[in-house]
């Protein structure tokens, strides 16, 4: 069943016949997603990749019955972009576009809380990797290949790391049933503990993995879930055990700039939280195969 | 981005805040040209560096004379001003403020930043002022006030009033606290900042509020429609390695070790140096290629890397997924021949074309060492370092 994304969710690519946007959306339909259009304003009535494009995402959402949508929009428009697709009922959007201004994203989290619970579209991102179900289908800049579906979640700031993440798990056999990046901005969509939930009621995840680094309270807050409201294990790694306080480390959330925010505060909390930290980012595969099997002793 | 105390100063006063009259110098005879021309009996010479605790590093001082201003500004002119919050070499001094000496009585901290867990901008505030707010967060946290702003409606009369009481302020001084908070909230909101700090704000001894310093930092991502604020980007307080690397679409971060690193993304790049440091190496510097890179982007980062006379190995670890590893083997290989390496190169290549790319290894006959995994290639990396002399 996976999470946010499944084999008939209907999804559309805003700024799908740009040059991004495009490469990535023939990549997805390759892969066997259901991309049923695209929204590039301007541009409604004509058709890319053989699928038709929307001047605005209701339209598009009136026409192909879309509840997910990849946002590939420069920077200084991203915002609007999510804003639009949430007012147009999208149900989960994805937004890897990666330099979105600070204060446009403090706007798009308070324009999403105006909807109600039922209505409230969920952001993933942005600057981040995308979602992934393998098998089914993603959304985002992924190489699928990398990917064998299975039963253990990934969630995660950095892209990369999370398929070094879902490689390391290949090589033992242990596949993915979804895998979220939440991107490495200061202020983002969806957190560490939105995307916990959603695993923790998948019947179809059986453990998460958690990939975390410097900068930020998401992960503490994290731990505190996991430790009171979930059955399924968690292990984590968290990346900056060697990153100095006070310079960042190229994503614009990776600082050290308050207490608790350090890779080894992180690692203590989590601990402390009853989660298995992997001590090393080659040892993320090895230390989930291990927390597999103890469970499956148990 | 960062910018001077006399430009953040400009900008806060442009927005209401109270700031003693001053001027900028770019020689010592301006400075001294600046006191006369301010008058009074005492001045404040300030060295304008891109960071904190420049008193206690010999970068501020209040002069009697109009030539103590001059002697002492011709002191710092060209010198490198190492604080706590620098590195070992310093920021080099170019410009100074000068200003009117103030008469405190109360010195009092005022900050505004984003907060990451309410989503939203923070007034963090203390009747204890003058020192950093780390120490001021770890010597007296109950000294510290936060409180946070809904975007939608601003900062309210209320709030700001709130906090005038709290930090004790009395009669007239509620207006003025009042003004100068929607005046920082205003700029910080209107200019795309990241943080305003005025540290000290002082209460003179004739009650009246003034902001003796500022800093303030603005979101790098909202340039594009602040052209103003670009403007004020001062390189020459800038690691002339990060900025350089930065113009060629590379995230580089200078650090202390010999091995030197290109990586994409930031979170395998951490990791990577973090592998290192286990296997009983030291990262030189942190560096991702970002997205999309092309030959030429890798040769870049190479001659980055390389510029660090330190570096003795250099380990290419690239888990390609917008990236192609095949562009990356180019430019490896590239940048082999180009910048005539002399030095072991480690190269591991994971994801979107990876047969393409280590086949390109493989053909070029260059002595480069592959690694299959991360912790091989850290493993390697290490091994790879030329023994030190006993």
């Amino acid at each position: 069943m996976a999470i946010l994304i499944k084999k008939d969710t209907r999804v559309i690519v805003q700024g799908m016949s740009g040059r991004i946007g495009s490469f990535h959306a023939a990549d997805m339909i390759k892969h066997g997603t259901n991309v049923v259009g695209g929204v590039t304003p301007g541009k409604g009535g004509e058709t890319h990749h053989d699928r038709p494009l929307f001047n605005t995402v209701r339209e598009a959402v009136e026409a192909t019955g879309a509840e997910a949508s990849l946002v590939f929009v420069p920077p200084p428009f991203a915002a609007d972009a999510i804003m639009e697709a949430a007012d147009a009922g999208i149900r989960t959007a994805v937004c890897v576009t990666d330099g979105i201004p600070s204060q446009d994203m403090m706007k798009v989290k308070r324009f999403l809380r105006r909807y109600p619970e039922a209505k409230k579209m969920r952001l993933i991102g942005p600057n981040c990797a995308g979602i992934i179900s393998p098998g089914q289908g993603f959304m985002g800049i992924m190489p699928p290949h990398i990917y064998m579906p299975g039963r253990v979640g990934i969630v995660g700031r950095s892209g990369t790391l999370g398929y070094e993440a879902a490689s390391q798990m290949k090589a033992l056999g242990i596949g993915v049933s979804t895998s979220v990046g939440i991107g490495g901005d200061p202020i983002n969509g969806s957190s560490f503990k939105d995307i916990l939930q959603l695993f923790e009621a998948d019947p179809e995840t059986d453990a998460v993995m958690l990939i975390g680094e410097i900068g930020g309270p998401q992960e503490a807050e994290a731990a505190a879930y996991a430790c009171d409201h979930m059955t399924k294990p968690v292990v984590a790694y968290i990346a900056g055990l060697s990153a100095p306080k006070g310079r960042k480390m190229g994503h614009a959330g990776a600082i050290i700039s308050a207490f608790g925010e350090s890779a080894q505060e992180k690692v203590e909390i989590l601990s402390a939280a009853g989660i298995t930290v992997a001590p090393n980012p080659s040892s993320m595969g090895t230390t989930m195969a291990s927390v597999l099997q103890q469970r499956r002793a148990a | 981005m960062d910018i001077h105390e006399y430009q953040a100063k400009e900008i806060l006063a442009r927005f209401g805040v109270p700031v003693p009259r001053g001027g900028l110098a770019y020689s010592p005879e301006q400075a001294a040209y600046r006191a006369r021309e301010l008058g009074g009996n005492a001045w404040v010479v300030k060295a304008q560096v891109h960071a904190g605790g420049r008193g206690a590093a010999g970068g501020v001082k209040v002069c009697k004379t109009v030539d103590e201003v001059q002697a002492f500004a011709a002191s710092l002119f060209g010198k490198q001003l190492v604080t706590k919050q620098t590195d070992a070499n310093g920021k080099g001094v170019y410009r100074l403020w000068v200003e009117g000496a103030s008469d405190i009585a109360k010195e009092l901290y005022l900050g505004f930043v984003l907060d990451r867990k309410s989503e939203r901008i923070m007034i963090v505030a203390s009747a204890h002022g003058g020192m950093e707010i780390e120490d001021l967060a770890h010597d007296d946290p109950d000294s510290l006030r936060r409180m946070t702003i809904d975007p939608a409606v601003g900062l309210t009369e209320f709030q700001a009033r709130e906090l005038a009481f709290v930090l004790g302020l009395k009669g007239g001084q509620i207006a003025q606290m009042v003004t100068i908070l929607k005046a920082c909230y205003r700029a910080y909101r209107d200019l795309d900042a990241m943080m305003v700090e005025i540290n000290p704000l002082v209460i003179t001894g004739n009650g009246d509020l003034v902001a003796l310093d500022a800093k303030m930092s603005f979101d790098t991502n909202a340039l594009f429609r602040r052209p103003m604020i670009a403007e004020l980007r001062d390189r020459s307080q800038e690691d002339p390695r990060e900025s350089t690397a930065g113009d060629h679409g590379l995230s580089y971060v200078g650090l202390e070790g010999d091995i030197g690193c290109i990586i994409n993304g930031a979170g395998l790049a951490m990791a990577t140096m973090d592998m290192i440091h286990l296997a009983g190496g030291e990262p030189a510097n942190f560096l991702d290629i970002g997205g999309g890179a092309s030959p030429e982007r890798v040769v870049r980062a190479f001659r980055t890397v390389l510029a660090d006379g330190k570096v003795s190995v250099i380990l290419v670890n690239i888990f390609a997924g917008i990236n192609r590893c095949d562009w990356v083997a180019q430019g490896v290989v590239q940048a082999y021949k180009e910048v005539g390496l002399t030095i072991p190169v480690i190269v591991r290549l994971a994801g979107t074309n990876v047969e393409e790319g280590n086949q390109i290894i493989q053909d070029s006959g260059l002595p480069l060492i592959t690694a299959d995994t991360l912790a091989d290639a850290a493993a390697k990396a290490v091994a790879a370092r030329p023994r030190l002399a006993a």
